[in-house]
C-alpha cells in the first residue's frame, strides 16, 4: 500500500469515527435536563389529548370510563382512613416529646415535592420513606415497615399537604448525584425477572394498554400519586411496596425496600416528572 | 424345554435385563446433592449480580422436597432446571448492562 493510499484510508476511518461519535456520546452522556425534556415529550406526543398535569392520575387519565369511575370514587376516597391515621400519627409526639415535624423543613408540611433528594453528606439518595424512619430512629423509636399501612399513612398525609405543588427534585452539581441519577435510569430500563420485563416495558411501551385486567399507568407522573390505595390490594401501598411487587410480578426476586437501586430509581423517576403536580395519596384499580 | 417355553424364558430374561439396566441409571442421593450444589452456586452468582428469579428459588425448593422424599430422579431433574434458570438470570443481568440503552427515551 502506498503512503498516499494509507493516508486516504486513515482519513476515511477518521471521518467515519467522527460521524459515529455524536451518537455514542448521546447515549453515554448524563444530561438530566435533556432526559426530562425527552421523557415528557415522549408522553405528551403519545397522548396528545392529555394535559401534562393529567398524567399524575395514572390509568384514570388513559381511559374515559375509568376516569368517570375515578371521579365518583373521589367523592368518598378509599384512602381517607389512611389519611386521617397519618395526620394523627404525624402529630403524636414520640416518647421524647418531639414529633415527625421536627425532622423536616417547614415542620414537614408541604415538602413532599422535594423528595427524594440527594444528601451530599451521605453521598446517597434519601427518600421520604427513608427520612421518616431515620426521624423515628433519631428520636429513639423503632423503624416501621416500608411496605405496611403505617408508612403509607404517614406518607399519605405528607403528600396531601403538598397536593398541587409541582414535583421539584434537584440534582446538585456533585458527580455522585449524577451517578445516582444515572443508575436509577439504568435500573428503570433494565429488563429483569423470568418474564424479561423492565419498568419501561409496562410504563413506557404500553401505558393505556391492558395487562390482564389492569390498565397500565404512564411512567410520567407515576410517583406523584404515591402512596396509593389499590383495589387489587384492598389497602394502601407505599412506593417501596410498589417497586417490590413490580419485581415479583415479573418473577424477579425483589431487593430489600430502600436498597440503593430503589432509592436511585425513585430519584430518576421523580426528577423526570418535575413540574407535574403532587396528587397523592392516590387511588388505583 | 419346548421352543415356545424357550422363547418365553428368553423374553422374561430380556425384560429383567432391561429393568436392571434402567435401575442402574437411576439417580442416587449423591447425584442429587451434587446437582443441587451446582444449582445453588449458580443462584448465588445471580444474587451477586442482584438479579435472582423467583422461579429459580421455587425450583430449588422443589428439588429439595423431592430429595428429602428420596425421589432422586425428580430431585436431580429439578436441580438441573434450577441451575439453567439461575444461569439464564445471570446471562440476563450481564447482557442488560448494555442492552438497557436500546429502550431509553432520547
Amino acid at each position: 500500500m502506498t503512503r498516499r493510499l494509507a493516508n486516504c484510508v486513515a482519513a476515511a476511518l477518521a471521518l467515519g469515527a467522527l460521524a459515529f461519535a455524536p451518537v455514542t456520546r448521546a447515549a453515554d452522556t448524563v444530561d438530566p435536563a435533556a432526559d426530562k425534556a425527552a421523557f415528557q415529550k415522549f408522553f405528551t406526543d403519545k397522548f396528545p389529548k392529555l394535559k401534562p398535569e393529567d398524567f399524575v392520575n395514572g390509568p384514570y387519565s388513559m381511559n374515559e370510563d375509568l376516569h368517570r369511575q375515578w371521579e365518583e370514587k373521589e367523592q368518598f376516597p378509599p384512602y381517607e382512613f389512611s389519611l386521617e391515621a397519618g395526620k394523627e400519627m404525624f402529630a403524636t409526639p414520640f416518647k421524647n416529646g418531639k414529633t415527625y415535624g421536627d425532622c423536616f423543613p417547614n415542620q414537614g408540611i408541604g415538602v413532599r415535592q422535594n423528595y427524594p433528594y440527594f444528601d451530599e453528606k451521605e453521598g446517597k439518595v434519601v427518600t421520604l420513606e427513608l427520612a421518616l424512619n431515620r426521624c423515628r430512629e433519631a428520636n429513639g423509636e423503632a423503624p416501621i415497615s416500608y411496605v405496611r399501612d403505617d408508612m403509607a399513612a404517614l406518607t399519605a398525609y405528607m403528600a396531601f399537604t403538598s397536593r398541587g405543588k409541582p414535583m421539584d427534585i434537584k440534582i446538585p452539581n456533585d458527580p455522585r448525584a449524577l451517578e445516582a441519577y444515572q443508575k436509577g435510569k439504568e435500573y428503570f430500563y433494565t429488563r429483569r425477572g423470568q418474564l424479561n420485563f423492565s419498568c419501561a416495558t409496562c410504563h413506557v411501551q404500553s401505558p393505556g394498554e391492558r395487562i390482564r385486567a389492569e390498565v397500565l399507568a404512564p411512567a410520567l407522573g407515576i410517583l406523584n400519586a404515591m402512596p396509593i390505595y389499590r383495589s387489587e390490594w384492598s389497602g394502601m401501598g407505599t412506593t417501596s411496596r410498589r417497586f417490590t411487587t413490580c419485581n415479583s410480578q415479573i418473577r424477579g426476586v425483589p431487593l430489600s425496600p430502600q436498597d440503593d437501586e430503589y432509592r436511585n430509581v425513585e430519584y430518576y423517576l421523580s426528577y423526570v416528572s418535575n413540574g407535574l403536580p403532587i396528587s397523592g395519596p392516590g387511588a388505583r384499580p | 424345554m419346548s421352543a415356545a417355553m424357550r422363547t418365553m424364558t428368553a423374553f422374561a430374561a430380556s425384560v429383567l435385563l432391561i429393568a436392571t439396566g434402567a435401575s442402574a441409571f437411576a439417580a442416587s442421593e449423591a447425584d442429587y446433592k451434587a446437582a443441587y450444589a451446582v444449582a445453588e452456586a449458580a443462584n448465588k452468582e445471580a444474587a451477586n449480580l442482584r438479579n435472582q428469579w423467583t422461579t429459580t428459588a421455587s425450583t430449588l425448593s422443589a428439588a429439595k422436597k423431592a430429595g428429602d422424599a428420596g425421589d432422586f430422579d425428580t430431585a436431580v431433574a429439578q436441580a438441573r432446571e434450577a441451575e439453567a434458570l439461575a444461569k439464564a438470570s445471570s446471562f440476563q443481568a450481564t447482557s442488560e448492562k448494555q442492552r438497557w440503552k436500546d429502550m431509553e427515551i432520547r
